[in-house]
C-alpha cells in the first residue's frame, strides 16, 4: 500500500461490499474489491487475515473487515470498515422484517418464506459439510466434531457449556499432537 | 421466577454467543434457537421466518441476531442485540489480529487453527440440524432443504439467492 487510504474511501468500499453481499460468499467479493481492484492489501496479507477470521469467534466477514481496516488505518480504520459493512444491511434487514410482518398473514407469502428458510438450511449445511471435510482425519478432531454435533444438534444440550468444555480441550490436544501423526 | 428484563436477557444471551461463535455466524444458530426456546421469546415458526429473512437479505447471516433483538424488544432490542453480538468478538479478534502476522507459523497459531476447526464444523452442522427440525415441518420443505444442500455442494459458486428464490417458489407450488 503506497499512500494512506482515507477513512472515507474505506467507508465507501465497505458499505458497497456489505450491500452487494448475499448469502455469505463475501470473502470473494472482498478479495476482488480490496486486493484486485483497489490494491490496498497484498494477497498473502489478505489470505492470512481471512484464515484467522474464519477460525476466530465472530462473523467471518466482520472479522475480515476489521483486519483490512486495521491494516489500512489502525483502530479507526477497523471501526470504520466494520460499521460501514454492517450498518446498511442491518437497516435493510429490519425494513424487510417489518414489511414481512405486515404481510405474513397472506397464506402464500407465509408459505414462500418457509420455502426460503428450507433452502437457506442448505446454505448452512453446505458450509458445515465443507468445514467438516477439512477437519483432520485423526481420532481427536473427529471425536470433538462428533461430540459437538451429537450433544448440541441431536440432544439439544445448551451450546455455551458444551463449547466451553470442549474447545480448550480440543486446542490443548492439538497442541500436543505432532503434525501429520496418526493418533 | 422473577420476570427478566428483555434487554438484559438479550445481553445475557448474545455476549457469550459472540465470544463462542467459533468459525463464524452459522456456528451459533443452535445456541440462538436454544435461548429463544428457553426464554419463550417467540414461536419456532417466527424464528425460522427471521432466519430466512436474514439469509435472503445482504450482509452476514448473523444479522439474525439483530432481528431476534427487534422481535423481543423493538428497535432498542435490535441495537442492543447487534452490539452484544458484534462487539465482544470484534474486540477479541482485533486484539489477536494485531499480533497475528508477526507470529505466523508459530506453534500456538497452528494449535489454535487445528483445535478450533473441528469445533466450528461440529457447531455449524448442529445448527443446520436444529434449523432443519424447526423449519422443515412437512415433506415438501424437507425435500427443498435436501435439494438445496445437494445443489450448493455440487455448484458452490452458484449465487445462493437463486437457490433461496427457487425454494420459495417450490414451497408455494407444492402447497401445504
Amino acid at each position: 500500500m503506497a499512500a494512506r487510504v482515507p477513512l472515507s474511501a474505506i467507508i465507501g468500499a465497505f458499505a458497497k461490499i456489505g450491500l452487494m453481499s448475499f448469502g455469505g460468499a463475501l470473502s470473494g467479493w472482498m478479495y476482488r474489491e480490496i486486493v484486485q481492484r483497489r490494491q490496498w492489501l497484498g494477497e498473502e496479507d489478505f489470505l492470512s487475515g481471512l484464515a484467522l477470521g474464519q477460525i476466530m469467534p465472530g462473523a467471518n466477514v466482520a472479522n475480515l473487515s476489521l483486519y483490512i481496516g486495521q491494516r489500512l488505518r489502525g483502530a479507526a480504520g477497523a471501526a470504520a470498515a466494520l460499521a460501514a459493512m454492517l450498518l446498511p444491511p442491518m437497516v435493510l434487514v429490519l425494513v424487510l422484517a417489518a414489511l414481512y410482518q405486515s404481510i405474513e398473514e397472506i397464506a402464500w407469502v407465509h408459505r414462500a418464506i418457509g420455502g426460503v428458510a428450507a433452502a437457506a438450511i442448505g446454505l448452512t449445511a453446505m458450509v458445515g459439510l465443507r468445514a467438516a471435510r477439512r477437519v483432520e482425519r485423526r481420532a481427536v478432531p473427529l471425536a470433538v466434531l462428533a461430540l459437538i454435533f451429537l450433544t448440541i444438534g441431536v440432544l439439544g444440550w445448551p451450546m455455551v457449556p458444551v463449547v466451553l468444555v470442549l474447545t480448550p480441550l480440543s486446542i490443548a490436544l492439538a497442541w500436543r499432537a505432532p503434525r501429520g501423526h496418526d493418533a | 421466577m422473577m420476570r427478566e428484563d428483555p434487554l438484559l436477557g438479550l445481553l445475557i444471551v448474545f455476549v457469550p454467543l459472540s465470544l463462542l461463535s467459533i468459525g463464524g455466524g452459522p456456528s451459533i444458530l443452535a445456541g440462538i434457537e436454544n435461548a429463544i426456546a428457553a426464554r419463550q421469546w417467540m414461536s419456532q415458526r417466527d424464528f425460522v421466518d427471521l432466519f430466512a429473512i436474514a439469509r435472503a437479505a445482504p450482509g452476514p447471516g448473523v444479522l439474525l441476531a439483530t432481528l431476534v433483538g427487534w422481535k423481543v424488544a423493538g428497535l432498542a432490542g435490535a441495537a442492543l442485540a447487534s452490539l452484544a453480538l458484534f462487539l465482544p468478538s470484534s474486540l477479541l479478534y482485533y486484539a489477536i489480529a494485531r499480533r497475528w502476522s508477526a507470529h505466523r507459523g508459530k506453534a500456538w497459531h497452528t494449535a489454535l487453527e487445528r483445535g478450533l476447526a473441528p469445533v466450528a464444523a461440529g457447531l455449524i452442522l448442529a445448527g443446520s440440524l436444529v434449523i432443519l427440525r424447526a423449519g422443515a415441518t412437512d415433506i415438501a420443505l424437507g425435500a427443498i432443504a435436501a435439494a438445496s444442500t445437494a445443489i450448493l455442494l455440487w455448484r458452490p459458486k452458484l449465487n445462493p439467492l437463486w437457490v433461496l428464490a427457487a425454494g420459495g417458489v417450490a414451497a408455494v407450488i407444492a402447497g401445504g
